[in-house]
């Protein structure tokens, strides 16, 4: 039964955040655009998706201290990073200028390319190949800094 | 200022995306970033491999479901050529996994437990996105 509802639990939430984006607007990429660019026709309607998001959000995350495990047994799995890496910064610049580019981040990218359009599916393909890309580029990474330790200096 | 402005729409999906954010955070015990999610199901991790594509199946069913009875919910309304939306899906894949997290990792998640690194991220993806989309604007003439 646990392990019924541990499959059907994401498949719920995962449902929810597609259509509380399509809801939203953010899977109308002009939209979007027009939300960054606020220098054109500026629409300010997606500020209004974070504020209900993070206003749901803040008060689960004031519930969490009463639970010792999550509802479907297993334990919680939080990030507990403070400090500011290069990574962090350069990769936030990286997806914003894709972002402002095309008008999708990774969840509309998904949800908009369930219509088969072209488009979506031309850049859900190319996000996909940037976070393999990605993952080349790290193991390379971690190989140096390996390498770089076990060098006499 | 746009005739789009949709402040109620923006509001109730922004409380169903945080309604979902939280089942996976108190049912789950994970953080519902999608950038997370799908760089989780390309290099699989023991154990995380179940909700991620129970996740993704739930999103990918979410949009049938709005292809089945609200069509023009999803549009692409942009002048883009293959060669620009290539390099925009480039920037968005790679540079989530390096900065660790997108629109729902670092926005909704991020920002909702107060993390310094998250406010930083938003506010760097933000002011760069608006850059770019104010630079097609401007030097392209809206289309690219």
């Amino acid at each position: 039964m646990k392990n019924l509802l541990s499959l059907l639990l994401p498949v719920l939430a995962g449902l929810i955040f597609a259509v509380g984006l399509a809801v939203a607007g953010m899977t109308q990429n002009s939209k979007v655009v027009n939300f960054l660019d606020v220098s054109g026709d500026w629409d300010p309607s997606l500020g209004f998706v974070m504020v209900g998001a993070i206003g749901v959000h803040t008060l689960a995350y004031r519930l969490l201290p009463g639970l010792t495990e999550p509802w479907l047994g297993g334990r919680f799995l939080l990030p507990t990073r403070q400090d500011f890496d290069p990574r962090l910064i350069v990769g936030a610049v990286m997806f914003g200028l894709g972002w402002g580019l095309a008008g999708y981040c990774p969840g509309p990218a998904v949800v908009s390319a369930t219509s088969g359009g072209r488009e979506p599916l031309i850049f859900l393909a190319s996000m996909l190949a940037g976070m393999v890309l990605f993952q080349l580029f790290d193991r390379a990474a971690v190989a140096r800094e390996a390498a770089k330790q076990q060098s006499p200096t | 200022m746009s005739p789009e402005f949709s402040p109620l729409s923006a509001t109730v999906g922004g409380l169903l995306i945080g309604l979902s954010a939280s089942l996976m955070l108190l049912g789950q015990g994970r953080v519902a970033g999608i950038s997370g999610v799908l760089g989780g199901l390309l290099a699989p991790a023991p154990g995380e491999l179940g909700w991620r594509g129970a996740f993704l199946a739930g999103l990918l069913a979410g949009g049938g479901l709005i292809m089945a009875a609200q069509p023009d919910a999803i549009s692409f309304g942009l002048e883009r050529s293959p060669l620009a939306i290539v390099a925009a899906g480039l920037l968005v894949g790679f540079g989530t996994r390096l900065g660790n997290g997108c629109t729902s990792g670092h926005g909704v998640c991020g920002l909702s437990r107060f993390s310094r690194r998250s406010l930083v991220a938003v506010m760097t993806f933000m002011f760069t996105g608006g850059l770019s989309a104010a630079a097609v604007h401007h030097l392209f003439g809206g289309a690219l």
